[in-house]
């Protein structure tokens, strides 16, 4: 399957040649990656040349396997020059194209050359720009108005393309961005505590398991600091210190503070920066901003991505828009599992029309699930609460040792207070002494599985473990009652003390507890429950954040690009907002600049026909199902069969049974469903069922990706390759690669093409927590 | 509104502490009523200014009555306002009609005469036949019937109603309102909508209660 | 608990619309009001019937995409939260609840319970923004120094999360505190400062222009507010609107 052979290196038909004309001897390498595989060719020249007539033909025959005759006068010189060449070849190149070659030519990273720090400069500087006067022809199409979507559509706005912003909520103002708590990252270096731009950029490469793509990340901290610049010229007030100057606080898995924040509401005031940009175009008409519109599929006309068919879904009516380029910033698919911190309206349809129509969906397995959220109550749960990591600073993690009080939990004999203190589980102390409950989200969220699927779970459901402040409170106050010289053994006031230290910090997340659960936490303690909250996966995109669909760009959530196999706090709402503030508007220009003269793009072609057809077909074989379950029912049970077997720890056995009930599922949801209402209306049914119908699709290609994925690293973890003491293992000689899914008509028949990582700037190493 | 609302509140403390004067000393409410009847400034310039306000105030409130009614067109078929606002500050409309209805009666009480004996009938001296200011005797004169007391009672009442929520919204109105005066604003709103239609009580009850002593 | 639910029913913008009774049986105290209605919507769905459409997105209160008039009140009977976070413990057994989507002439009903809000949108777009573009190169940000104190009365006015239910209690339909929220946030902020006179006096025109009402200063929008947006932002706003218009400001 594989040779290495000599050859000539013809440049004309071999007829052509006369017998004493030179040629050069070239090393020809031919490579099979598997018996299907497309076979490459890779030619080497030796640098030794030969007559036509001292060649050789049948050299692989000789015992010496000498190419250059001995009719040569200096064919000896040339034979072992010859020979040493392929064993050089041997050692030092063979193993790196042996390496390669299971990687996919048809990804091109479009990575610039250059010295890390210097590539996006030197890329700036030489792109392709548009001339002001011609972008007033170019339209662009934005689905999604995030921090992603929402700063793109106002910066290309001000660069005086025409924007057509597309989101299905009532208003731009709604993406789900705006939930984001706790802060965003920056290398500002403002509280000169060593914080530089490779330090966010190998905090969070390293964050990511070693499965991001360095020159991307590099960028991303790069742009980090104009970020706040930008929003803090937009009027968005982040906290300040009595000094007027901006505050930082720290976050997990980086050892510098470096994050900005608006008290818990970061997403918000950030989302509200975008919008108040978008808006400023949108009152001069340089956005025109589609509300309560779903993109329903993407049109591809020559190859190139040029309009989109969406639904209003106010009208029911199907809309054909065209533009120049599109730009997917629809956000993450975190909904496939039912349950989860996303709105209950996130969904993957715009990212998996996209992914149908040509684009490659990469990572899809890799799943951030954040382990302090508040617990189900009940089968009726419709969505789950997070609340932020930093409870886990002072709150400690523990279940009941024996099965009669947890009995006793869940039918309400006894309380969480009654459980003596050597009658608890401290299960990560015990487990993680070094890290305690401080480890990170990846490792919390599988040991609180893990002592749930044991039976410990502490509530109706039995999937919660507690939050327990009561030793916060007790060492805040003492603390306190020292300070103020107040006696220290008088339980009731270093409690009080102590509370108000815990309200003084945690004060709001208390607040939404009790309004949510009805209990005092700062009482009893909390219980909690992981929860899917961020999918790192996403659209492959190259370093431009085009999508393997020339024109179609994905940017945010919405692709795969920064991440990699995990996510560090804080990092998404800078990501959203580079793409899109600084990112994009540059590097679109550059595929734009080809489209000057193209004039408008026509909405009456043919493939905007085909598309709306396919549309209009599958709305109407949904509404006229006449089924006999609702939408949510299918819903539910995908969400089931994720969560169990997709969801923290996986396993192969898992993995292919939920292929194969996903798959049935699909079937069964196509032939039952049942669909209320009219298609020309409003109809919020026929909207939810668009959307797990694609569910339904991705779910299978989310098992597939992770069960070709032998390892475990960041939101990724497959119970066979873990240590005795169940971590992680990586690995990286055979996984260091993107995965890149194209569609072929099946989501089981998806195929994967790999996208080498490099690591230059970075060593890699294992991460650890012992 | 705001704007007419602080001149007219500023006419209720002047009339008010003309009509006190009226329970110490006669002569000394003669005087300044004669003194405010006569006077050309009073006269020509005030008078027309707060007839103005008046108006002003009266068409504007029902202007914004109307304009707000039309910004709900469909109303709730089940609505709980008594939730998050007080009844004050809801019925301003009510209030204010029921004080409009008593400027009626008050001024064919007195203004009406007032004018019609100034400038119909061309009597500036503000002296009765036997010599003396006639405003102190009208002013007693009126309070003989309990009916016209009740009635001036109930206006006054809902009068205090009025300015507890148009004092302090007065305040708000002009961006005058902030965090750290907002309790004092409130307390002096119920001061000032308590004492000034309490006092006006007192007068009309006062001349009541001595009419039926002599 | 066994509820009877009056839900306001209409079909499309055009349709008159009207009140009909849902009685409810088995409804958990630990449920969340919109969770109620899902499991109404799932009884509807599998008797065949149009399910009751309601907006709502991120259920943990900060998109403001919920907008229920519940029992005569914005959100409910609870205070500081949104629908989304208002629980049926909040309700006995036996309890008639009234649902109807937020009333105003300028948010008129699209469907069910679900109201157009583009004209908040619109007021948005006529100021409520400070005109800076992205270029990478606006000044560092801590350049200015800005007191924590307005920074953090910024941030305050700031969190208004637009979802109208000051509007919706509002007797007069007055979209007053939620202009005043962005106008005071920008007018506590340096960056705000440029274009202050024109912000105030545009978005307060434009939301005469939308049919909103005029503010009479009830306060009902600051008790029903789920984020608890101080009045002192109307006053606040009303202050930069009159020194705007008397030209006291540049």
């Amino acid at each position: 399957m594989n040779k290495l052979t000599f050859s000539l290196n013809y440049r004309k038909p071999k007829s052509e040649y006369k017998r004493s004309e030179e040629l050069m001897i070239c090393i020809r390498y031919y490579h099979k990656d598997s018996e299907n595989s497309k076979a490459r060719i890779i030619k080497k020249s030796t640098g030794v040349k030969c007559r036509l007539k001292d060649w050789d033909t049948d050299w692989h025959k000789n015992s010496n396997r000498y190419p250059v005759k001995s009719s040569d006068p200096d064919h000896e010189r040339k034979n072992k020059l010859l020979i040493e060449k392929v064993e050089a070849f041997k050692i030092y190149e063979l193993p790196a194209q042996q390496k390669k070659q299971d990687f996919s030519t048809l990804l091109k990273s479009k990575v610039p050359d250059g010295e890390l720090k210097n590539k996006w400069t030197t890329y700036k500087d030489k792109i392709n720009l548009v001339n002001p006067a011609n972008k007033r022809n170019i339209d662009v199409i934005v689905v999604g108005t995030g921090l992603a979507g929402g700063s793109a559509s106002a910066t290309l706005a001000e660069l005086g393309y025409n924007v057509k912003t597309f989101c299905y909520q009532d208003s731009p103002r709604r993406a789900h961005s705006i939930a984001a708590q706790g802060g965003i990252n920056a290398a500002k270096n403002y509280q000169g505590d060593g914080d530089s731009t490779y330090r966010l950029f190998y905090d969070t490469v390293k964050g990511g398991d070693y499965r991001s793509r360095e020159a991307n990340v590099y960028r991303l901290a790069e742009v980090s600091a104009n970020i706040i610049d930008q929003c803090v010229a937009q009027g968005v007030p982040f906290a300040r210190d009595y000094g007027g100057l901006l505050d930082n606080r720290s976050f997990g898995g980086v050892l510098v503070s470096r994050t900005f924040y608006a008290k818990g509401q970061t997403g918000q005031q950030l989302l509200l920066g975008a919008y108040s940009a978008m808006n400023r175009q949108i009152a001069r008409g340089k956005i025109s901003m589609h509300n309560r519109h779903e993109m329903l599929d993407v049109v591809i006309v020559d190859g190139k991505a040029r309009g989109i068919i969406a639904r209003n879904l106010v009208t029911g009516e199907i809309e054909r828009h065209s533009a120049h380029a599109v730009v997917l910033a629809s956000g993450g698919y975190g909904n496939v599992y039912f349950l989860s911190t996303n709105a209950m309206g996130s969904n993957v349809t715009a990212a998996w029309k996209a992914h149908k129509k040509g684009a490659f969906f990469a990572n899809p397995c890799y799943t951030q699930i954040h382990p302090t959220c508040i617990p189900r109550s009940g089968d009726y749960q419709s969505k789950l609460t997070l609340m932020s990591e930093s409870l886990r600073n002072d709150g400690r993690i523990w279940v009941p040792k024996h099965m009669k009080d947890v009995e006793g939990l869940r039918s309400g004999k006894i309380k969480a207070v009654d459980i003596a203190e050597e009658d608890r589980d401290y299960y990560l102390e015990r487990r993680y002494p070094a890290f305690g409950n401080l480890v990170p989200r990846d490792v919390a969220s599988r040991a609180a599985k893990e002592r749930c699927d044991a039976g410990y779970g502490v509530n109706q459901t039995g999937e919660a473990v507690f939050l327990d402040f009561s030793s916060a409170i007790a060492r805040y106050g003492k603390e306190q009652a020292l300070l103020k010289g107040l006696d220290v053994n008088n339980t009731s006031v270093v409690t009080n003390l102590g509370t108000e230290i815990v309200r003084s910090k945690y004060g709001n997340l208390f607040q939404m507890y009790e309004k949510i659960v009805d209990e005092n936490p700062y009482k009893t303690p909390m219980m909690i429950y992981p929860a899917v909250h961020y999918t790192m996966g996403g659209i492959w995109v190259d370093y431009n954040l085009m999508t393997t669909v020339p024109g179609l760009y994905a940017i945010g959530e919405a692709n795969f690009s920064d991440h990699g196999a995990n996510r560090l706090g804080a990092s998404a709402l800078m990501q959203g907002l580079a793409d899109g503030y600084f990112v994009l508007p540059y590097t679109i220009g550059d595929y734009l600049a080809d489209d000057i003269r193209t004039g408008p793009i026509s909405i009456d072609s043919k493939e905007f026909d085909e598309a709306e057809k396919l549309v209009k077909e599958r709305i109407n074989k949904l509404i006229n199902n006449n089924g006999k379950n609702s939408v949510d029912y299918y819903h539910k049970i995908l969400g089931k069969i994720m969560w169990d077997k997709c969801g923290m720890a996986r396993t192969e056995q898992g993995l292919k049974e939920a292929i194969a009930e996903i798959k049935q599922l699909r079937e069964d949801f196509w032939n039952n469903v049942s669909v209320p209402g009219q298609e020309n209306e409003m109809n919020t049914e026929l909207e939810k069922a668009g959307r797990v119908a694609d569910f339904l699709e991705l779910g299978e290609l989310f098992a597939k990706d992770a069960l070709e994925r032998n390892e475990s690293c960041g939101g990724h973890f497959r119970e066979e390759y873990s240590t005795p003491e169940g971590e992680a293992k990586r690995d990286d000689e055979k996984y260091t690669y993107v995965s890149a899914w194209e569609y072929t008509g099946q989501p089981s028949d998806a195929k994967l093409h790999k996208e080498e990582l490099l690591f230059e700037n970075i060593e890699v190493k294992v991460r650890s927590y012992k | 509104m705001a704007l007419s609302g602080f001149f007219l509140m500023f006419f209720l403390v002047q009339h008010l502490t003309i009509n006190t004067l009226s329970v110490f000393s006669e002569e000394m409410f003669n005087e300044v009523s004669h003194f405010m009847g006569t006077n050309p400034l009073v006269q020509f310039l005030l008078q027309p200014v707060l007839i103005f306000a008046v108006v002003f105030h009266f068409v504007m409130g029902m202007f914004l009555e109307y304009r707000n009614n039309k910004a709900r067109d469909v109303s709730y078929a089940y609505n709980k306002p008594a939730a998050n606002s007080s009844w004050m500050s809801r019925n301003m409309i009510i209030s204010g009609l029921t004080v409009l209805a008593f400027l009626v009666l008050h001024f064919i009480d007195f203004w009406i005469p007032e004018i019609s004996t100034k400038y119909v009938v061309g009597d500036m001296t503000g002296k009765l036949a036997d010599g003396s200011f006639r405003y102190y005797h009208e002013l007693h004169e009126k309070f003989v019937s309990p009916a016209r007391v009740v009635a001036y009672v109930v206006a006054f009442v809902f009068l205090a109603l009025h300015l507890i929520h148009g004092f302090q919204s007065s305040f708000q109105s002009v961006g005058f309102r902030k965090s750290n005066n907002k309790l004092l604003l409130s307390r002096l709103s119920y001061l000032f909508a308590i004492l000034v239609p309490a006092g006006f009580i007192f007068v009309a009850v006062f001349h009541y209660v001595s009419h039926n002593h002599l | 608990m066994n509820l009877n639910l009056k839900i306001w029913r209409q079909k499309s913008k055009k349709d008159k619309g009207k009140i009909v009774d849902y009685p409810i049986a088995n409804v958990s105290e630990h449920m969340s009001f919109l969770e109620m209605l899902d499991v109404l919507n799932e009884e509807l769905v599998s008797k065949g019937e149009e399910p009751v459409a309601f907006d709502h997105d991120c259920r943990e209160g900060i998109f403001g995409m919920c907008s229920l008039y519940i029992n005569g009140e914005a959100h409910g009977p609870d205070r500081g939260v949104t629908t989304c976070q208002l629980h049926m413990r909040k309700f006995k057994d036996g309890d008639t609840i009234f649902i109807e989507p937020f009333r105003a002439t300028a948010l008129p009903v699209i469907k069910d319970l679900i109201v157009d809000r583009s004209s908040m949108d619109r007021i948005q777009q006529a100021g409520g923004f400070v005109s800076v573009n992205t270029s990478g190169n606006t000044q560092d940000a801590n350049a200015i120094p800005i007191p924590k104190e307005n920074a953090d009365l910024a941030f305050d006015a700031a969190t208004c999360i637009g979802c109208g239910a000051c509007i919706a209690t509002c007797k007069n339909s007055s979209a007053m505190l939620y202009v005043s929220a962005k106008v005071s946030q920008f007018s506590l902020l340096p960056q705000g400062q440029v274009e202050a006179k024109d912000r105030v006096i545009n978005m307060v025109n434009k939301m005469d222009e939308e049919g909103f009402g005029n503010c009479t200063n009830t306060g009902a929008c600051e008790v029903e507010c789920p984020k608890g947006i101080s009045l002192d932002n109307i006053s606040r706003m009303n202050r930069e609107f009159l020194s705007a218009n008397f030209g006291l400001k540049k």
